[in-house]
This record gives structure tokens, sequence and C-alpha cells, in this order.
């Protein structure tokens, strides 16, 4: 077989498959159990550190 | 000793360009050459002034803001320049004498201003205001500062230098032909170099972020530079006939450089004006309404929907053309599909406003974001409409298409572009509030009416091409001639010319707020740009 009819038939068979399962998983994901909080601190901030960068960690002080 | 290096590249950069632009096949690479050879000379002039001094120090609890007020200012400058150029193309194609062919050769034809304008708009104005955006956003909300120290300064010059190298390439007749990818393979490869150096401080910033959680803004800006990326190479993968000239042929051929273009085409729209201008509405919108998004949850789904339906939408580009029927199909339906997470986005953006309506009457910077969100809605459901094979028989090659475009790039990109740049610059600078929000309302009225002129001459100009072309009498002959069409067009080539100038005439009014908002006004101490070094 030539390379075009190859490429089509992976492409409109299992490409098709894994892309669709991949999208799908990362829309499940989104809804896992407690995602909620997560989410919700992630909304929010970008009402933090607006006018300067976060204090680097405490451990990383240690030099 | 990173002087020294500095300089010895600066100095071969210098002299290789100048040797290029000794031997040059053409004159736009000897420009071209000739720029670059001035740019390396005057950076090593500079550089070579400030050898073996102390370097300053760079500061980690300070945000990078220099660069983004540099990419701020550079928006509004390549706003005006680009707006302009569409201008005059429009009144080109209202009054052909406008091209003045005797006294400029030709150099200032329609031809020429058109590429002119769509790269000075798209990624003179749209790159910038992303590229300044995306480092304000990521660095708000890493928590760090940008990473990499002046790299972010060699994306935002080398980015300008590209602009140049494009503009004057265009003008001089160096171009591949590819829509919205016109600059030759040497523009090219500069252009891939800033885009990686883009990539590493974008990428740099997440990585050392303090904050637990990648806000969803920084996912669409990293996906609109991961992407344009990827398509930049593929679309220009040519070969150059000389090293000393501006010619390049093609890898691909016939129709798979069509298909690849419009590939990167449509992408290019869907990445580069989509994904990375709802980088800035997910940002944006939240803060001026000081409201969190409507739902974090439906952001994540419109990103990994529009991301993974986006890239198959293309070949809605070239329906009834050599592409494979089924090629042009699955465009066809990918773009339907995309009008549900398109819409998903739109209704995140607007509702966000819910219990902060009352906002819209007193804020003008954000009812110019919600008209935005708008037309991102409005865009997004006619595109996939004219991308049905029965409506794209009627809309291909009119003036729809033109309008359809517009109503995109400047209700929806302009706009939120707009919006940001209210919102940045008195934070930027320092300042306590915008100079005038009476003149942010005279902008937005003269945006939305000349987008409205905009839109709707297109709409009857190119649904009266489309039918005129396709007309035949009782024998089957067609009935008009294609200057047939060209002539019924004239008054709304007018009325498009107008709704451009109302247009312009709102971006100098902001480019005027916005100058005064920093040069009329005292400098407050709470600012960002204020705050005392540690």
């Amino acid at each position: 077989m030539d390379i075009y009819t190859l490429t089509r038939a992976f492409a409109d068979s299992w490409a098709l498959l894994a892309l669709v399962l991949i999208f799908l998983c990362v829309i499940l994901f989104v809804f896992r159990p407690g995602a909620r909080n997560a989410q919700q601190d992630a909304a929010k901030s970008i009402f933090r550190n607006e006018t300067r960068p976060a204090p680097p960690e405490p451990e990383e002080d240690q030099r | 000793m990173s002087d020294y290096l500095k300089l010895g590249v600066l100095g071969l950069v210098a002299l290789i360009a100048a040797i290029a632009a000794n031997y040059a096949r053409d004159l736009a690479f000897a420009v071209n050459m000739a720029i670059v050879m001035l740019s390396a000379g005057g950076l090593f002039i500079y550089y070579l002034r400030r050898t073996d001094e102390p370097h300053p120090d760079i500061n980690e609890s300070e945000y990078a803001d220099g660069v983004v007020r540099a990419g701020v200012i550079a928006t509004v400058v390549w706003g005006l320049v680009g707006f302009l150029a569409g201008l005059t193309a429009a009144a080109q194609l209202a009054w052909p004498a406008l091209n003045l062919t005797d006294i400029f050769g030709g150099y200032l034809n329609f031809g020429k201003l058109r590429p002119l304008h769509t790269s000075a708009v798209i990624f003179a104005f749209g790159g910038n205001a992303l590229i300044a955006t995306s480092f304000y956003v990521v660095q708000r909300t890493s928590a760090a500062r940008l990473w990499g120290g002046n790299l972010a300064w060699f994306v935002f010059w080398g980015y300008q230098l590209f602009i140049v190298l494009a503009a004057t390439g265009y003008i001089l007749g160096a171009t591949q032909s590819k829509e919205y990818a016109e600059p030759e393979w040497h523009v090219d490869l500069w252009l891939t170099i800033v885009w990686l150096a883009y990539l590493a401080v974008f990428l740099g910033t997440i990585m050392k972020r303090r904050e637990p959680h990648i806000y969803v803004a920084n996912w669409f800006y990293l996906a609109f530079i991961v992407t344009i990326a990827m398509l930049h190479v593929v679309n220009n993968l040519a070969v150059p006939v000389s090293v000393f000239g501006s010619k390049s042929v093609q890898l691909f051929a016939g129709v798979q450089d069509a298909m690849t273009q419009w590939w990167y085409g449509h992408n290019a729209v869907g990445f580069f004006l989509t994904a990375g201008f709802l980088g800035m509405m997910y940002y944006f919108i939240p803060k001026q309404a000081e409201r969190p998004v409507y739902s974090y949850k439906l952001s994540i789904i419109h990103f990994w929907a529009l991301i993974f339906l986006y890239i198959w939408a293309g070949p809605h580009h070239l329906h009834y053309t050599a592409l494979p029927d089924w090629a042009s199909t699955l465009g066809m339906v990918f773009s339907i599909i995309l009008w549900m997470p398109s819409w998903g986005g739109m209704i995140n953006g607007l509702m966000t406003l819910s219990g902060a309506w009352d906002k819209l009457r007193t804020d003008p910077v954000l009812r110019m974001m919600v008209v935005a969100v708008g037309f991102y809605g409005m865009a997004t459901f006619e595109g996939p409409m004219m991308s049905i094979k029965a409506v794209n028989s009627l809309s291909h090659y009119t003036d729809w298409t033109i309008g359809h475009v517009h109503s995109g790039a400047l209700g929806w990109n302009g706009m939120i572009t707009f919006g940001a740049l209210y919102y940045l610059v008195p934070r930027l600078w320092g300042r306590a509030q915008l100079y005038s929000v009476q003149l942010v309302s005279w902008h937005f009225w003269l945006a939305t009416i000349g987008l409205v002129l905009y839109a709707a001459s297109m709409w009857v100009s190119g649904i009266m091409e489309g039918l005129m072309w396709r007309e035949v009498d009782s024998q089957g002959f067609l009935v008009n001639a294609f200057a047939d069409t060209v002539a019924a067009k004239y008054a709304m080539n007018v009325v498009r010319f107008l709704g451009g100038a109302l247009y312009l005439a709102g971006a100098v009014v902001m480019a005027w707020n916005l100058w005064a908002t920093v040069n009329r006004q005292p400098r407050i101490h709470s600012g960002p740009v204020a705050v005392p070094a540690e």
C-alpha cells in the first residue's frame, strides 16, 4: 500500500479512537471528586500577588 | 565574560549581514540585511559602552514590568500603523486612483499594502498585545518574576525586528505568497529563534511559579505559543534559491501545499487570534469585573475542546478545490462542532459579570470587553455557518469573508486588546486611574459604530457578489462579468472605508487618552512600579 492509504487508514481508525478517548478522559478528569476546591482556589488566584512576587519558600532560604 | 561574548556575536552578525547586503541578489534582501547590519552594529556600540561596567542585579522580588510597558507602547503604535494601512487599502479599493502608481511606481499599490495591513494588525498589533499581556499575566498568576533575566527583552526587540524586516520585504517584493505567512525564509528563521526564546521565558516562568495551580489563562497562552511554533515551522518549509537572495521554493507542491497553508492559516486564526486572546479574556475580564471567572470547570473544558477541535478545521478554506472531498467534509464537520466550545467560552466570559451587570453602566472599559466577547460569539457562529459547503459556495471569494474576518478581528481581538490596554496602562505606570473615562466612552462608540458599518456593508456586498457571480440567464449563460460586480460594490466599499475611518479615529482617541494617563497625571505610590526595592 502507498503511504497515503496507510496513513489515512491509520488516521481514521486508531488515531481517531485514541484522540477521542484522551479527550473524554481529560473532560472526566475535570469532574473528578475533590476538584472543586482546587478549581475555586485557582479561579481566585488572580486576586493575589498583584504588585510583587510571592516570597520564596522558607526551605529555599537555607543556603 | 558575557559582555565579550555578546560583542563577539554582534560584531560577527553585523559583518555577515554587511557581506550579505553587498552580495544580495535582490533589493528586498539587501535592505533587510542592511537593517540587520545597522541593528547589530548599533547594539554592538551600545554594549561596548557598557562593557566591564557593573550590571544591576535582577531583583527577584519585583515583577519585570519594563518589558510589558514597552509591549504596551508597541501595541498602540503598531495598531495605529496597521489600522492606517487598512484604511488606505480600503480607500484604494473604493477609488483605485489612490494607488498613485505613477508617483510611487507601484510600490504602494493595494497588492503591497494589503499584506502589510494584515501582518501589521495581526502580528504587530495583535502579536505585541499577546506578548505584553502574556508576560503580565504569567507573572501575576505565577507569583514569580519572568524567567531568564533579560531574555524577555530579547523577545521584545527581536519581534520588532521581525516586523520591520517583514514589512520592508513586502513593500520591496519579498513574499512567498502564502496568506498570513508572507515573510521569506530568512525572516522566518529569525522569527523561529525569537519564538523559541518566547516559549522559554513563558515556560520558565510557569515552572518557577509559587502558585500551586497554573491559571487557565496561561494554558491558553501556552497553547498559542506552542502551536504557532509548530504551524510556523511546518508551513514555512522551503529551500532558498540562494543564501544571498530572498526567493525560496516551497517544499510541498500543489494541493499538499495548499492544505498545509490553510492548516496553518486557520490555526493562526484559532491559536493566535483565538486561544491567545482568550488568555486575555480569562484574566482581564475577571479582574476588571472584580469577580472570579463564572465557571472554572467550563473554562478548562473550553480549553480542551478548542485544542482538540480547532486543529482539524482548516480544510474548510478549500471547499470545491482539488482537495479530496473527505478532507473538506472533515474540515466542515469540525468547524461546526467547534461552535459549541466557542459559545461555552463566550457564556463563561459573559456570565462572569453575573451579579455585577450594573458595572456596565459606569465602566466603559468593561463594556468594551463584554462587546469583545459578544463579537467572539457572533464570529464563532458565523464561521461554522460559512464553513458549510452550501453556504460556502455562495460566500467564498466574496466580501462576506472579509466582513466575517473583521467582525472577529475588529470586534473580538481589537476590543479585548483595547480593554486590556485601558486596564494595564494606569497600573503599569503607577497612575491612580485613566485620564478620562469619557474618552473611553467615545472610543467605545466610535469603534462599535465603525465596526457595524464595516460588517454590514461587507455582508451586503458579499452576498450581492455571490448572487451576481452565479446568476445565469434562460440559456444557461452567466449574466454578469466580474467587472460588473466590482462596479456594483462601489457604495459598499465607501461605507466600509467610513467604518474603518471611525475605528481608526477611536484608536487615535485611545492613544491620546493613554498618553495623557501617563503624562498628565501624578504618580501614586502604591502602584507596582513604585514599590521600593528591598
